[in-house]
């Protein structure tokens, strides 16, 4: 099953997608490696940018896109087309940016989990509301910059969820079912990761800002 | 509910996964919440632009499309 921002908006369309997948992995499975190259040709773009999303580098993306297929190739005969061959092949993805990523001797070690200040369980900051700004698309150079290298200090298994969800648009079940945790774990991660997202883009736009200081606080 | 409660809760009140009577609390308590409601607005648009990600995936550059190829072709057909 797809994810679920796009299964709010499924159709006959999207269903023949499947269909006709299947009927190329039957192909596939049959020895007829033409239709792998179809396969390939097909999701190709979107194992790379799934890999350059998670490592942030064009080279260990490339490596990704290369293991990937090579494992969607020996492994399709594991595939029973319970979900769509698209999930299964980006928890392929997946799997193999989170070994990468595993690798890498030198992660970047960033506490995501800084406290919001709080007066008992009031808020005790002033949030600017940077909402609205018309410089906040993501075809912006710099914000991109900023969530790339926001997505990149993330601790791989909230970055997985992050990506998974707000940007791959899969529903907290399947990525659950993907990243083997519970849904109440993927909820937890997707929050605070967002939440780390929302700081960083705070600390951009707080000095850029005309400030829409906020009142005081209940 | 205090701020405190509120934050924790606010993803899934953005995704619209909280019961009804929590999202009415949140909603009550957001009325005369300025420091909330930023919140809330800057942590809906910093997921919205994610949803931005998405639509410039950009294609896959053609030497990388073409290393893929070569690679896949060695590995399934010359030396399986």
């Amino acid at each position: 099953m797809a994810g679920a921002q796009r299964s709010d908006k499924q159709t006959a369309c999207h269903v023949s997608e499947k269909e006709k997948d299947e009927a190329l992995i039957v192909r596939i499975k049959n020895g007829d490696y033409s239709a792998f190259e179809e396969l390939v040709r097909k999701y190709q773009a979107r194992v790379y940018s799934h890999g350059l999303k998670f490592l942030n580098s064009k080279e260990d993306a490339e490596d990704i896109l290369q293991e990937t297929f090579l494992q969607v190739h020996k492994s399709l005969d594991k595939f029973r087309g319970e979900a769509a061959f698209s999930t299964w092949l980006l928890k392929i993805a997946t799997n193999n940016c989170l070994m990468r990523l595993r690798k890498r001797k030198k992660m970047i070690a960033v506490s995501i989990d800084k406290p919001i200040e709080f007066n008992g369980s009031k808020l005790t900051r002033e949030i600017v509301d940077w909402s609205k700004n018309p410089s906040l698309q993501y075809s912006n150079d710099e914000i991109r910059m900023v969530l790339d290298n926001t997505i990149a200090k993330l601790p791989e298994d909230k970055r997985a969820v992050l990506i998974l969800k707000d940007v791959e648009g899969y529903s907290n079940i399947e990525i659950s079912q993907m990243m083997g945790m519970t849904v109440a774990a993927v909820k937890s991660r997707l929050h605070r990761a967002r939440i780390f997202v929302r700081d960083e883009l705070s600390v951009y736009f707080e000095g850029a800002l005309e400030h829409t200081k906020t009142g005081s606080v209940k | 509910m205090k701020c405190q409660e509120i934050l924790e809760k606010l993803s899934e009140y953005i995704d619209k996964e909280v019961d009804p009577s929590l999202c009415d609390e949140i909603e009550r308590h957001i009325e005369d919440c300025e420091p909330c409601v930023a919140f809330i607005n800057t942590l809906r648009r910093t997921v919205e632009l994610f949803g931005g990600v998405k639509h410039v995936t950009p294609e896959i550059p053609p030497d990388v499309s073409d290393k893929l190829n070569a690679f896949l072709k060695e590995k399934i057909i010359r030396n399986p």
